[in-house]
Protein backbone atom coordinates (compact mmCIF):
# COMPACT_ATOMS: atom_id res chain seq x y z
CA UNK A 1 0.00 0.00 0.00
CA UNK A 2 1.38 3.23 -1.11
CA UNK A 3 1.79 5.99 1.81
CA UNK A 4 3.60 8.74 -0.03
CA UNK A 5 4.10 9.42 -3.98
CA UNK A 6 5.87 12.11 -5.83
CA UNK A 7 4.84 12.22 -9.01
CA UNK A 8 6.75 14.42 -12.25
CA UNK A 9 8.55 16.10 -9.77
CA UNK A 10 10.47 19.54 -11.16
CA UNK A 11 12.09 21.80 -8.80
CA UNK A 12 13.94 25.37 -9.47
CA UNK A 13 15.82 27.47 -7.23
CA UNK A 14 15.56 30.91 -9.19
CA UNK A 15 17.58 29.07 -12.75
CA UNK A 16 18.88 26.42 -11.35
CA UNK A 17 17.34 23.25 -12.19
CA UNK A 18 17.43 21.10 -8.64
CA UNK A 19 15.20 18.13 -9.13
CA UNK A 20 14.53 17.01 -12.92
CA UNK A 21 11.16 14.63 -13.27
CA UNK A 22 11.14 12.51 -10.37
CA UNK A 23 9.03 9.73 -9.93
CA UNK A 24 8.93 7.58 -6.60
CA UNK A 25 6.73 6.19 -4.06
CA UNK A 26 6.55 4.76 -0.82
CA UNK A 27 5.15 1.89 0.56
CA UNK A 28 3.41 1.66 4.52
CA UNK A 29 5.31 0.84 6.99
CA UNK A 30 8.63 0.87 4.92
CA UNK A 31 12.09 2.62 5.08
CA UNK A 32 13.59 4.33 1.90
CA UNK A 33 16.84 6.12 2.34
CA UNK A 34 17.90 8.68 -0.30
CA UNK A 35 21.59 8.46 -0.81
CA UNK A 36 23.44 10.19 -3.27
CA UNK A 37 26.68 13.32 -3.74
CA UNK A 38 26.41 16.45 -2.15
CA UNK A 39 24.10 18.77 -3.84
CA UNK A 40 22.27 15.93 -5.70
CA UNK A 41 18.88 17.04 -4.76
CA UNK A 42 17.68 14.20 -1.80
CA UNK A 43 17.81 16.82 0.57
CA UNK A 44 15.36 18.97 -1.30
CA UNK A 45 13.47 16.26 -2.00
CA UNK A 46 13.11 15.12 1.29
CA UNK A 47 11.85 18.40 2.21
CA UNK A 48 9.05 18.67 -0.53
CA UNK A 49 6.92 16.08 2.16
CA UNK A 50 6.67 19.05 4.92
CA UNK A 51 7.07 21.73 2.92
CA UNK A 52 10.39 23.44 4.29
CA UNK A 53 11.25 24.19 0.88
CA UNK A 54 8.50 27.01 0.53
CA UNK A 55 10.55 28.91 2.99
CA UNK A 56 13.15 29.44 0.30
CA UNK A 57 11.97 32.57 -1.62
CA UNK A 58 13.02 31.68 -5.06
CA UNK A 59 11.94 27.89 -4.73
CA UNK A 60 9.46 27.04 -7.82
CA UNK A 61 7.80 23.44 -7.48
CA UNK A 62 6.04 21.80 -10.32
CA UNK A 63 4.54 17.79 -9.99
CA UNK A 64 2.17 16.21 -7.96
CA UNK A 65 3.48 15.63 -3.81
CA UNK A 66 0.83 13.35 -1.61
CA UNK A 67 0.50 11.50 1.32
CA UNK A 68 -2.06 9.00 2.24
CA UNK A 69 -3.39 10.53 -1.38
CA UNK A 70 -3.88 14.19 0.00
CA UNK A 71 -1.91 16.70 -2.37
CA UNK A 72 0.35 18.55 0.43
CA UNK A 73 0.51 21.66 -2.12
CA UNK A 74 -3.54 21.94 -2.83
CA UNK A 75 -4.42 25.12 -1.52
CA UNK A 76 -6.53 24.01 1.01
CA UNK A 77 -3.29 22.53 2.97
CA UNK A 78 -2.30 24.56 6.30
CA UNK A 79 1.36 24.44 6.09
CA UNK A 80 1.30 24.99 10.06
CA UNK A 81 -0.79 22.05 10.27
CA UNK A 82 0.86 20.16 7.82
CA UNK A 83 4.05 20.22 9.14
CA UNK A 84 2.77 19.15 12.54
CA UNK A 85 1.77 16.34 10.82
CA UNK A 86 4.99 15.08 8.98
CA UNK A 87 7.81 14.15 11.78
CA UNK A 88 11.37 15.58 10.80
CA UNK A 89 14.50 15.04 12.51
CA UNK A 90 17.61 16.69 11.28
CA UNK A 91 21.21 15.98 11.10
CA UNK A 92 22.35 17.89 14.64
CA UNK A 93 20.05 17.15 17.53
CA UNK A 94 17.35 20.71 18.31
CA UNK A 95 15.74 19.89 21.32
CA UNK A 96 13.99 22.91 22.70
CA UNK A 97 15.81 24.35 25.66
CA UNK A 98 12.78 23.19 27.72
CA UNK A 99 12.81 20.11 30.13
CA UNK A 100 12.52 16.45 28.76
CA UNK A 101 8.74 16.21 29.38
CA UNK A 102 8.03 19.36 27.37
CA UNK A 103 9.67 18.98 24.47
CA UNK A 104 7.85 15.58 23.90
CA UNK A 105 4.75 17.46 25.06
CA UNK A 106 5.38 20.38 22.90
CA UNK A 107 3.28 19.15 19.96
CA UNK A 108 0.55 18.19 21.76
CA UNK A 109 0.44 21.44 23.59
CA UNK A 110 0.66 23.60 20.37
CA UNK A 111 -2.36 21.39 19.05
CA UNK A 112 -4.22 22.78 22.11
CA UNK A 113 -4.13 19.47 24.12
CA UNK A 114 -3.33 20.17 27.74
CA UNK A 115 -5.05 17.58 29.58
CA UNK A 116 -2.63 15.84 32.21
CA UNK A 117 -3.05 12.76 31.74
CA UNK A 118 -2.98 12.52 27.93
CA UNK A 119 -0.24 14.22 28.58
CA UNK A 120 1.61 11.88 30.40
CA UNK A 121 0.37 8.92 28.86
CA UNK A 122 1.84 10.52 25.23
CA UNK A 123 4.77 11.40 26.35
CA UNK A 124 5.68 8.23 28.10
CA UNK A 125 4.13 6.28 24.92
CA UNK A 126 6.69 8.43 22.40
CA UNK A 127 9.80 8.13 25.29
CA UNK A 128 9.34 4.71 25.10
CA UNK A 129 8.65 4.20 21.03
CA UNK A 130 12.27 6.15 20.91
CA UNK A 131 13.51 3.50 23.29
CA UNK A 132 14.66 6.44 25.35
CA UNK A 133 11.94 5.91 28.48
CA UNK A 134 14.05 3.79 30.52
CA UNK A 135 17.70 6.10 30.59
CA UNK A 136 15.43 9.42 31.52
CA UNK A 137 11.82 8.71 33.17
CA UNK A 138 13.05 9.53 36.38
CA UNK A 139 14.77 12.98 35.30
CA UNK A 140 11.84 13.80 33.37
CA UNK A 141 12.06 17.51 34.58
CA UNK A 142 15.70 17.72 33.41
CA UNK A 143 17.04 20.07 30.88
CA UNK A 144 16.77 18.39 27.62
CA UNK A 145 19.82 20.16 26.72
CA UNK A 146 21.80 18.57 29.86
CA UNK A 147 21.59 14.71 27.81
CA UNK A 148 24.07 13.18 25.67
CA UNK A 149 23.97 14.02 22.11
CA UNK A 150 22.55 10.77 21.44
CA UNK A 151 19.81 11.03 23.68
CA UNK A 152 18.83 14.26 22.26
CA UNK A 153 18.43 12.97 18.70
CA UNK A 154 16.37 10.27 20.32
CA UNK A 155 14.54 12.79 22.14
CA UNK A 156 13.74 14.39 19.04
CA UNK A 157 12.32 11.29 17.30
CA UNK A 158 10.18 11.07 20.24
CA UNK A 159 9.11 14.60 19.89
CA UNK A 160 8.25 13.80 16.58
CA UNK A 161 6.55 10.49 17.72
CA UNK A 162 4.14 12.03 19.86
CA UNK A 163 2.33 13.94 17.00
CA UNK A 164 1.59 10.21 15.83
CA UNK A 165 2.95 11.45 12.43
CA UNK A 166 1.69 10.21 8.81
CA UNK A 167 5.35 10.07 7.60
CA UNK A 168 8.92 10.66 9.44
CA UNK A 169 11.32 12.17 7.49
CA UNK A 170 15.32 12.24 8.43
CA UNK A 171 17.64 14.39 7.37
CA UNK A 172 21.26 12.34 8.04
CA UNK A 173 19.94 11.85 11.64
CA UNK A 174 23.25 9.49 13.32
CA UNK A 175 25.82 11.24 11.01
CA UNK A 176 26.98 13.62 14.24
CA UNK A 177 26.60 10.83 16.77
CA UNK A 178 29.15 8.26 17.67
CA UNK A 179 29.03 4.47 17.23
CA UNK A 180 26.90 3.29 19.89
CA UNK A 181 24.23 6.53 19.46
CA UNK A 182 24.18 5.32 15.42
CA UNK A 183 23.36 1.91 16.45
CA UNK A 184 20.59 2.85 18.68
CA UNK A 185 19.19 5.73 16.16
CA UNK A 186 19.12 2.40 13.50
CA UNK A 187 17.62 0.09 16.02
CA UNK A 188 14.93 2.59 16.73
CA UNK A 189 14.39 3.25 13.01
CA UNK A 190 14.05 -0.91 12.57
CA UNK A 191 11.42 -0.47 14.86
CA UNK A 192 9.75 2.66 14.07
CA UNK A 193 9.04 1.38 10.55
CA UNK A 194 6.06 -1.05 12.39
CA UNK A 195 4.15 1.62 12.84
CA UNK A 196 5.33 4.05 10.42
CA UNK A 197 6.82 5.18 7.35
CA UNK A 198 10.23 6.83 7.08
CA UNK A 199 12.21 8.68 4.21
CA UNK A 200 15.82 8.85 5.14
CA UNK A 201 18.87 10.78 3.89
CA UNK A 202 22.18 9.39 4.27
CA UNK A 203 25.40 9.59 3.17
CA UNK A 204 26.61 6.79 5.33
CA UNK A 205 26.48 4.13 2.66
CA UNK A 206 26.30 0.88 5.40
CA UNK A 207 23.61 2.58 7.58
CA UNK A 208 21.41 2.78 4.27
CA UNK A 209 22.12 -1.38 3.97
CA UNK A 210 21.50 -1.99 7.36
CA UNK A 211 17.81 0.20 8.15
CA UNK A 212 16.26 0.76 4.47
CA UNK A 213 13.84 -1.81 2.32
CA UNK A 214 14.12 0.56 -0.75
CA UNK A 215 17.19 2.80 -1.81
CA UNK A 216 16.86 5.57 -4.16
CA UNK A 217 20.35 6.90 -5.89
CA UNK A 218 19.85 10.56 -6.70
CA UNK A 219 23.06 12.69 -9.19
CA UNK A 220 22.69 15.78 -10.05
CA UNK A 221 18.81 16.43 -9.46
CA UNK A 222 17.69 13.28 -11.02
CA UNK A 223 16.89 9.85 -9.32
CA UNK A 224 18.93 7.48 -11.08
CA UNK A 225 17.33 4.09 -9.70
CA UNK A 226 14.96 3.59 -6.72
CA UNK A 227 15.01 -0.59 -5.71
CA UNK A 228 14.72 -2.88 -3.04
CA UNK A 229 18.05 -2.18 -1.30
CA UNK A 230 19.19 -5.63 -1.28
CA UNK A 231 19.27 -5.63 -5.19
CA UNK A 232 20.75 -1.92 -5.15
CA UNK A 233 23.62 -2.89 -2.76
CA UNK A 234 24.48 -6.76 -4.78
CA UNK A 235 23.30 -5.85 -8.22
CA UNK A 236 22.26 -2.50 -9.29
CA UNK A 237 21.01 -1.77 -12.45
CA UNK A 238 22.31 1.75 -13.54
CA UNK A 239 26.36 1.51 -14.07
CA UNK A 240 26.10 4.83 -12.33
CA UNK A 241 24.67 3.70 -9.08
CA UNK A 242 26.83 1.08 -9.00
CA UNK A 243 30.06 3.70 -9.45
CA UNK A 244 28.91 5.29 -6.57
CA UNK A 245 27.93 2.72 -4.13
CA UNK A 246 31.26 1.22 -4.86
CA UNK A 247 33.35 4.50 -4.72
CA UNK A 248 34.47 4.73 -8.52
CA UNK A 249 32.26 7.77 -9.05
CA UNK A 250 34.02 10.66 -11.37
CA UNK B 1 43.20 2.91 -8.97
CA UNK B 2 41.40 3.24 -5.74
CA UNK B 3 42.75 0.87 -2.60
CA UNK B 4 39.84 -1.50 -2.77
CA UNK B 5 40.79 -1.54 -6.96
CA UNK B 6 44.34 -2.62 -5.55
CA UNK B 7 43.04 -5.04 -3.22
CA UNK B 8 41.00 -6.81 -5.38
CA UNK B 9 43.40 -6.80 -8.34
CA UNK B 10 45.94 -8.53 -6.43
CA UNK B 11 42.53 -10.44 -5.30
CA UNK B 12 42.20 -11.89 -8.92
CA UNK B 13 46.05 -12.10 -9.28
CA UNK B 14 46.13 -14.78 -6.21
CA UNK B 15 43.25 -16.84 -7.32
CA UNK B 16 44.39 -16.49 -10.99
CA UNK B 17 47.92 -18.46 -9.72
CA UNK B 18 45.92 -20.96 -7.34
CA UNK B 19 44.16 -22.01 -10.55
CA UNK B 20 47.45 -22.50 -12.30
CA UNK B 21 48.78 -24.32 -9.29
CA UNK B 22 45.83 -26.65 -9.19
CA UNK B 23 46.00 -27.70 -12.72
CA UNK B 24 49.24 -28.10 -12.52
CA UNK B 25 48.94 -30.26 -9.92
CA UNK B 26 46.04 -32.22 -11.88
CA UNK B 27 48.57 -32.31 -14.91
CA UNK B 28 51.56 -33.62 -12.88
CA UNK B 29 49.03 -35.95 -11.78
CA UNK B 30 47.73 -37.38 -15.10
CA UNK B 31 51.16 -38.22 -16.02
CA UNK B 32 52.49 -39.86 -12.72
CA UNK B 33 49.44 -41.99 -13.20
CA UNK B 34 50.08 -42.44 -16.79
CA UNK B 35 53.56 -43.03 -16.84
CA UNK B 36 53.95 -44.81 -13.48
CA UNK B 37 56.20 -41.49 -12.72
CA UNK B 38 56.80 -41.93 -8.68
CA UNK B 39 59.07 -38.99 -8.42
CA UNK B 40 56.21 -36.70 -10.39
CA UNK B 41 53.50 -38.22 -7.90
CA UNK B 42 55.74 -37.27 -4.63
CA UNK B 43 56.09 -33.61 -6.10
CA UNK B 44 52.58 -33.47 -5.96
CA UNK B 45 52.40 -34.59 -2.83
CA UNK B 46 54.84 -32.00 -1.45
CA UNK B 47 53.00 -28.99 -4.03
CA UNK B 48 49.90 -29.47 -1.66
CA UNK B 49 51.38 -27.78 0.86
CA UNK B 50 51.11 -24.80 -1.16
CA UNK B 51 47.95 -25.56 -2.19
CA UNK B 52 46.99 -25.39 1.16
CA UNK B 53 48.87 -22.17 2.37
CA UNK B 54 47.55 -20.49 -1.22
CA UNK B 55 43.74 -21.29 -0.06
CA UNK B 56 44.40 -19.83 3.18
CA UNK B 57 46.10 -16.95 2.08
CA UNK B 58 42.92 -16.20 -0.49
CA UNK B 59 40.26 -16.75 2.58
CA UNK B 60 42.31 -14.53 4.51
CA UNK B 61 42.56 -11.66 2.14
CA UNK B 62 38.86 -11.87 1.64
CA UNK B 63 37.63 -11.91 5.25
CA UNK B 64 40.15 -8.65 5.53
CA UNK B 65 38.83 -6.97 2.47
CA UNK B 66 35.12 -7.88 3.65
CA UNK B 67 35.76 -6.34 6.97
CA UNK B 68 37.85 -3.33 6.21
CA UNK B 69 36.43 -2.04 3.07
CA UNK B 70 32.53 -2.99 2.77
CA UNK B 71 32.18 -3.68 -0.57
CA UNK B 72 29.08 -3.92 -2.12
CA UNK B 73 27.40 -4.61 -5.57
CA UNK B 74 30.17 -6.01 -7.97
CA UNK B 75 32.49 -5.75 -5.55
CA UNK B 76 30.61 -8.04 -3.25
CA UNK B 77 29.75 -10.88 -5.61
CA UNK B 78 33.30 -10.94 -6.65
CA UNK B 79 34.68 -11.74 -3.16
CA UNK B 80 31.89 -13.65 -2.46
CA UNK B 81 32.63 -15.92 -6.07
CA UNK B 82 36.34 -15.73 -4.99
CA UNK B 83 35.83 -17.58 -1.56
CA UNK B 84 33.45 -19.88 -2.87
CA UNK B 85 35.71 -20.55 -5.60
CA UNK B 86 38.81 -20.98 -3.86
CA UNK B 87 37.15 -23.82 -1.40
CA UNK B 88 36.42 -25.63 -4.56
CA UNK B 89 40.13 -25.45 -6.60
CA UNK B 90 41.43 -26.45 -2.93
CA UNK B 91 39.11 -29.59 -2.99
CA UNK B 92 40.25 -30.39 -6.61
CA UNK B 93 43.95 -29.67 -5.41
CA UNK B 94 43.01 -32.89 -3.09
CA UNK B 95 41.90 -35.41 -5.75
CA UNK B 96 44.85 -34.45 -7.30
CA UNK B 97 46.99 -34.93 -4.14
CA UNK B 98 45.34 -38.54 -3.93
CA UNK B 99 45.61 -39.56 -7.52
CA UNK B 100 49.07 -38.99 -6.99
CA UNK B 101 48.69 -40.78 -3.51
CA UNK B 102 47.60 -43.89 -5.99
CA UNK B 103 50.23 -43.45 -8.78
CA UNK B 104 52.92 -43.32 -5.89
CA UNK B 105 51.69 -46.70 -4.46
CA UNK B 106 50.93 -48.39 -7.29
CA UNK B 107 52.47 -51.88 -6.98
CA UNK B 108 52.62 -51.69 -10.73
CA UNK B 109 51.90 -49.48 -13.84
CA UNK B 110 48.55 -49.71 -15.01
CA UNK B 111 48.17 -51.13 -18.37
CA UNK B 112 47.04 -48.73 -21.32
CA UNK B 113 44.29 -51.34 -21.65
CA UNK B 114 42.72 -50.76 -18.49
CA UNK B 115 43.13 -46.80 -19.00
CA UNK B 116 41.45 -47.61 -22.47
CA UNK B 117 38.60 -49.62 -21.30
CA UNK B 118 37.83 -47.23 -18.37
CA UNK B 119 38.13 -43.87 -20.73
CA UNK B 120 40.30 -42.79 -17.59
CA UNK B 121 42.53 -40.34 -20.23
CA UNK B 122 39.27 -38.98 -21.38
CA UNK B 123 38.26 -38.03 -18.23
CA UNK B 124 41.24 -36.50 -17.64
CA UNK B 125 41.09 -34.77 -20.42
CA UNK B 126 37.78 -33.23 -19.93
CA UNK B 127 38.38 -32.31 -16.46
CA UNK B 128 41.36 -30.65 -17.16
CA UNK B 129 39.77 -28.78 -20.30
CA UNK B 130 36.85 -27.38 -17.57
CA UNK B 131 40.14 -26.08 -15.24
CA UNK B 132 41.39 -23.84 -18.19
CA UNK B 133 38.08 -22.66 -19.62
CA UNK B 134 36.68 -21.68 -16.09
CA UNK B 135 40.16 -19.85 -15.15
CA UNK B 136 39.88 -18.24 -18.54
CA UNK B 137 35.95 -17.17 -18.02
CA UNK B 138 37.52 -16.07 -14.68
CA UNK B 139 40.61 -13.96 -16.22
CA UNK B 140 39.03 -12.60 -19.90
CA UNK B 141 35.41 -11.64 -17.54
CA UNK B 142 33.93 -13.65 -20.36
CA UNK B 143 30.08 -14.95 -19.21
CA UNK B 144 29.81 -16.68 -22.42
CA UNK B 145 32.75 -19.38 -21.88
CA UNK B 146 30.69 -20.42 -18.29
CA UNK B 147 28.12 -21.72 -20.63
CA UNK B 148 30.32 -24.60 -22.02
CA UNK B 149 31.43 -26.04 -18.93
CA UNK B 150 28.03 -27.19 -17.62
CA UNK B 151 27.85 -29.36 -20.65
CA UNK B 152 31.44 -30.84 -20.40
CA UNK B 153 30.76 -32.08 -16.40
CA UNK B 154 27.63 -33.94 -17.86
CA UNK B 155 30.57 -35.92 -20.29
CA UNK B 156 32.48 -36.74 -16.87
CA UNK B 157 28.98 -37.77 -15.40
CA UNK B 158 28.25 -40.48 -18.26
CA UNK B 159 31.62 -41.71 -18.15
CA UNK B 160 30.91 -42.35 -14.23
CA UNK B 161 27.42 -43.61 -14.47
CA UNK B 162 29.09 -46.41 -16.79
CA UNK B 163 31.70 -47.65 -15.17
CA UNK B 164 30.25 -49.89 -12.77
CA UNK B 165 30.16 -52.93 -15.35
CA UNK B 166 33.12 -52.05 -16.83
CA UNK B 167 34.86 -52.10 -13.59
CA UNK B 168 33.17 -55.31 -12.94
CA UNK B 169 34.10 -57.24 -15.88
CA UNK B 170 37.80 -56.37 -15.56
CA UNK B 171 38.12 -57.72 -12.05
CA UNK B 172 36.52 -60.78 -13.60
CA UNK B 173 38.66 -61.15 -15.76
CA UNK B 174 41.70 -59.80 -13.93
CA UNK B 175 41.33 -61.35 -10.30
CA UNK B 176 44.73 -60.97 -9.29
CA UNK B 177 44.75 -57.14 -10.28
CA UNK B 178 41.48 -56.57 -7.66
CA UNK B 179 43.40 -54.05 -5.75
CA UNK B 180 44.54 -51.99 -8.63
CA UNK B 181 41.46 -51.70 -10.33
CA UNK B 182 38.98 -50.36 -6.74
CA UNK B 183 42.17 -47.75 -6.88
CA UNK B 184 41.34 -46.98 -10.19
CA UNK B 185 37.53 -46.68 -9.40
CA UNK B 186 37.99 -44.31 -7.08
CA UNK B 187 40.40 -42.27 -9.27
CA UNK B 188 37.51 -42.12 -11.92
CA UNK B 189 35.22 -41.36 -9.13
CA UNK B 190 37.34 -38.31 -7.76
CA UNK B 191 37.56 -37.08 -11.37
CA UNK B 192 33.95 -37.10 -11.38
CA UNK B 193 33.84 -35.02 -8.13
CA UNK B 194 36.57 -32.56 -9.59
CA UNK B 195 33.95 -31.89 -12.34
CA UNK B 196 31.59 -31.43 -9.81
CA UNK B 197 33.72 -28.86 -8.37
CA UNK B 198 34.41 -27.06 -11.52
CA UNK B 199 30.30 -27.00 -12.12
CA UNK B 200 30.57 -25.26 -8.42
CA UNK B 201 32.90 -23.13 -9.97
CA UNK B 202 31.07 -21.71 -12.74
CA UNK B 203 28.09 -21.43 -10.86
CA UNK B 204 29.89 -18.66 -8.87
CA UNK B 205 31.33 -17.14 -12.05
CA UNK B 206 27.44 -16.79 -13.07
CA UNK B 207 26.68 -15.38 -9.92
CA UNK B 208 29.93 -12.81 -10.11
CA UNK B 209 28.57 -11.79 -13.57
CA UNK B 210 24.81 -11.99 -13.48
CA UNK B 211 23.67 -11.71 -9.44
CA UNK B 212 22.06 -14.71 -10.11
CA UNK B 213 22.36 -18.02 -8.28
CA UNK B 214 21.87 -21.38 -10.52
CA UNK B 215 22.93 -23.37 -7.70
CA UNK B 216 20.35 -26.28 -7.54
CA UNK B 217 18.56 -24.92 -11.08
CA UNK B 218 18.83 -25.69 -14.28
CA UNK B 219 17.68 -22.24 -15.25
CA UNK B 220 19.85 -19.58 -16.39
CA UNK B 221 22.94 -21.61 -16.67
CA UNK B 222 23.66 -21.74 -20.36
CA UNK B 223 22.20 -18.24 -20.86
CA UNK B 224 24.25 -15.22 -19.92
CA UNK B 225 21.71 -12.56 -18.74
CA UNK B 226 21.24 -9.23 -20.83
CA UNK B 227 24.37 -6.79 -20.74
CA UNK B 228 26.60 -9.52 -19.24
CA UNK B 229 30.00 -10.17 -21.37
Amino acid sequence: MIKAEAKNINVWYGDFHALKNINMSFNTNSVTALIGPSGCGKSTFLRLFNRMNDLISNFRLEGLITVDEQNLYSKEVKIDELRKSIGMVFQKPNPFPKSIYENVAYGLRVNGINDRRTLDETVERSLRQAALWDEVKDNLKKSAMSISGGQQQRLCIARALAVEPRLILMDEPASALDPISTAKIEELIFELKKSFTILIVTHNLQQAGRISDYTGFFYMGEMIEHDATQKMFLNPSNERTQNYITGRFG
Amino acid sequence: MSHLDTNLDQLKNDLIQMWNLVSSQMEKARLALINGDKDLAREVRANEKMVDAFELKIDMDCENIIMLQNPVAIDLRFLLSVLKINYNLERIGDYANAIAKSAEHADKAWPDTVFEATRVPEMFFVAQSMIQESLASFERNDRKMVSTLFGMDEKLDKINNDITPIISRLIKDNPDDIPMLLDLFSIIRKLERAGDHITNIAEELVFYFDAIIVKHSKLQKNKPASGSK
